[in-house]
């Protein structure tokens, strides 16, 4: 597996795609820095881009990869090689190589201007650290849409499709239905529809790291209540684990059955 | 009658000035005890506390006489009770430190409480450990000025106020400092009076707290970090102007709250780093004007029926939600103001710019109607409702914008 996760791994880091990925953030953590001088405020513009962009690269750099991929992982597939060790080593391969971009292309400026000085720099770790996260989550639901759809149209449409939906839709849904059940208690509701949505879940974890968090409100001592505690902390990156798992879980009995 | 006549009168007052007799109290004296003293010194006289420590509560004015301390001697009241009880007019007291007032669920110990008078001066007096340091009751025409008041509250309910007044009028309160007391300032059934220059910080609940308080003024005055910010509440004709409230930051905070509020100006003050800058609820006819709303969460919200308000030529600097809006109806006029925000053009160059502004956002309005969903605050899809609605308008008032937004934001005098 690890020589497979390599081989992948060597193969993104060569490609055109990657140094793109990586010198996008590294270009938009200067102009940042270009921009406001604080580092405090550079996380905050961060975040929104964060939550909505690693997501979206991660889905179609997966599908993408899944299926430019394909004849080679056809290849493999002849081999004395476990379907799993093969799905599972190109899956990280990509995975590793995407948040490493992520983390160099934003931490070189941040480090240059000095975020080991500052206060923000805890936030600056969780906001990389839910970046990774993102990256695996979205790589790993590509993968699974890649390998349910033979057709390359079909999985492209139904992963943009499925970055749609948890990116905007389902926040659609999420503010209807707050809003049709404005008369009953909202807050386990809110809590609990957070937990099922790993973008929301990240952004509502980077929020209640700042201070702009006060303008929560009610409903934000509510959160803040659960996630500030250690077990709130635990819970909610267990659920971005199990959003890693799960699908990847799928993934590899997925491809164990799959005929191609 | 000539000038000549009133010399004997004058004469008269200058010897009785000078020669008013003077009570000494001091550790090393013949008299040790300011009870005694303060029953020695003859109506009109001044009585003279030297520098020292004096364990002593619950001393009782009878009489017009002025109290001086030489470089701040300590009335220690040990917890026990009030500090100083005045019932007569005309008492000054003035160069004092007061401190451990005891605390009470029934009573409402001071370290100065005064009942039913006139004239009265307090100045440059320092309380500590005080349940409440001034309790000013129906009294009229008082100075409350230059003192320090600075408590250890914690919970609301086993403090008290810094300055209290309850049915009083024409009372002054000038250049205090109060720290760490339940409200730093608070005015019940209080008229024609006025507070200027105070700096009121660190307050478990209100810096200033305004209820049923007619034709008052407070201006340059400090309001930082208070638990809840400055209430103003059922009273009319409030005049607040150059006033900061800045840092008061929570769940529950604001830098001012307005209640039942008519007819009051809002004049050049600075609203800076507050949760919410100004929470109006039932507030109408106020002018707001030249004051600065940078770094709130919201610079105002608009609870319901506010009617009839005047926000003209403020800026609104970097705040995440400029207006928050409630209801359909909206005859509230915002005019000439400087919003961060605005992305407009001036063709003309007049420095107004050609397009107006819309400074409730959908979101806002649906927050303001469902507190719960800030919880999608900064999503994706917020940010394109807004971006719909700013477009074509449905659920926000159509009128509730400024015609003539400006293109710099307005010198003001900060």
């Amino acid at each position: 597996m690890l020589k497979i996760l390599k081989y992948s791994f060597f193969d993104l880091a060569r490609s055109r795609w990657s140094y793109i990925y990586f010198l996008f953030y590294l270009l938009l953590g200067f102009i940042l820095f270009f921009l406001n001088h604080e580092v405090s405020k550079a996380v905050i513009t961060l975040l929104n881009i964060i939550i909505i962009l690693t997501p979206l690269i991660g889905t179609i750099f997966g599908v993408m990869y899944y299926y430019s991929s394909k004849e080679f992982t056809e290849l493999l597939l002849a081999q004395p090689l476990k379907r799993t060790t093969i799905f599972i080593g190109q899956y990280l391969g990509l995975s590793l190589s995407l948040s490493l971009s992520l983390i160099l292309g934003l931490g070189i400026p941040f480090v240059l201007y000095g975020v080991f000085l500052s206060s923000a720099i805890w936030n600056f770790t969780m906001l990389l650290l839910i970046g990774g996260f993102l990256t695996f989550i979205f790589v790993a639901l590509s993968f699974l849409i890649g390998l349910s759809f033979n057709d390359k149209i079909k999985g492209f449409g139904v992963a943009i499709l499925l970055w749609l939906f948890l990116a905007v839709i389902y926040d659609g849904i999420f503010l209807l239905s707050m809003i049709l059940f404005d008369d009953y208690p909202l807050d386990k509701f809110a809590l609990a529809m957070t937990m099922f949505n790993p973008i929301d879940l990240s952004r509502i974890l980077i929020l209640l790291k700042l201070d702009i968090s006060a303008l929560l409100g009610y409903t934000g001592a509510v959160f803040q209540k659960f996630f500030g505690t250690n077990f709130g902390m635990i819970i909610s990156m267990t659920v971005l684990s199990l959003w890693i798992l799960v699908p990847s879980w799928f993934m590899v009995k997925k491809a164990l059955k799959k005929d191609f | 009658m000539t000038i000549k006549s009133f010399i004997p009168f004058i004469l008269l007052l200058t010897t009785s000035v000078l020669f008013a007799g003077k009570t000494k109290v001091c550790p090393s004296c013949e008299n040790q005890s300011i009870r005694t003293a303060i029953k020695s010194t003859p109506v009109g006289d001044t009585l003279i506390i030297e520098q020292g420590t004096y364990l002593e509560s619950d001393l009782t004015i009878d009489k017009p006489i002025t109290i001086i301390g030489i470089n701040y001697p300590v009335i220690d009241g040990e917890e026990k009770s009030y500090i100083f009880n005045i019932i007569s007019d005309s008492v000054t007291i003035k160069g004092l430190t007061l401190k451990n007032v005891g605390l009470s669920y029934t009573t409402d110990f001071a370290a100065i409480h005064t009942y039913n008078v006139k004239t009265f001066h307090f100045e440059d007096n320092r309380i500590y450990n005080a349940f409440f340091g001034f309790h000013i009751e129906k009294s009229k025409n008082g100075i409350i000025k230059n003192n320090t008041i600075i408590g250890s509250a914690i919970t609301e309910y086993n403090s008290g106020n810094g300055i209290h007044l309850w049915h009083c009028s024409k009372i002054q309160i000038l250049g205090n400092t109060i720290e760490k007391m339940r409200d730093g300032i608070y005015f019940e059934f209080v008229k024609n009076s006025i507070v200027q220059g105070n700096l009121s910080q660190k307050n478990v609940r209100y810096g200033l707290h305004f209820m049923f308080s007619d034709n008052n003024q407070y201006k340059n005055n400090h309001f930082e970090i208070n638990g809840a910010g400055v209430a103003v509440m059922f009273s009319k004709n409030v005049i607040m102007e150059n006033n900061t409230f800045r840092l008061n930051w929570g769940s529950a905070s604001y830098g001012l709250l307005l209640k039942e509020i008519n007819d009051a100006v809002i004049l050049n003050n600075t609203f800076d780093q507050n949760t919410i800058g100004i929470n109006a609820d039932g507030t109408n006819r106020i002018i707001f004007k030249n004051n600065n709303f940078k770094n709130n969460g919201w610079a105002i919200r608009f609870l319901g029926a506010c009617y009839g308000n005047n926000i003209i030529q403020n800026n609104f600097l970097q705040n995440a939600l400029d207006i928050s809006y409630k209801g359909s109806m909206n005859n509230n006029i915002f005019d000439k103001n400087y919003w961060s925000e605005y992305a407009g053009y001036d063709l003309d160059k007049d420095n107004i710019g050609d397009v107006p502004y819309r400074p409730v956002k959908l979101f806002s309005y649906v927050v303001n109607n469902t507190p719960e969903t800030i919880i999608l605050l900064r999503s994706l899809f917020v940010d394109i409702i807004n971006f719909s609605e700013k477009v074509s308008p449905i659920f926000t008032p159509d009128n509730l914008k400024d015609f003539n937004p400006l293109m710099k934001p307005i010198q003001t005098n900060d």
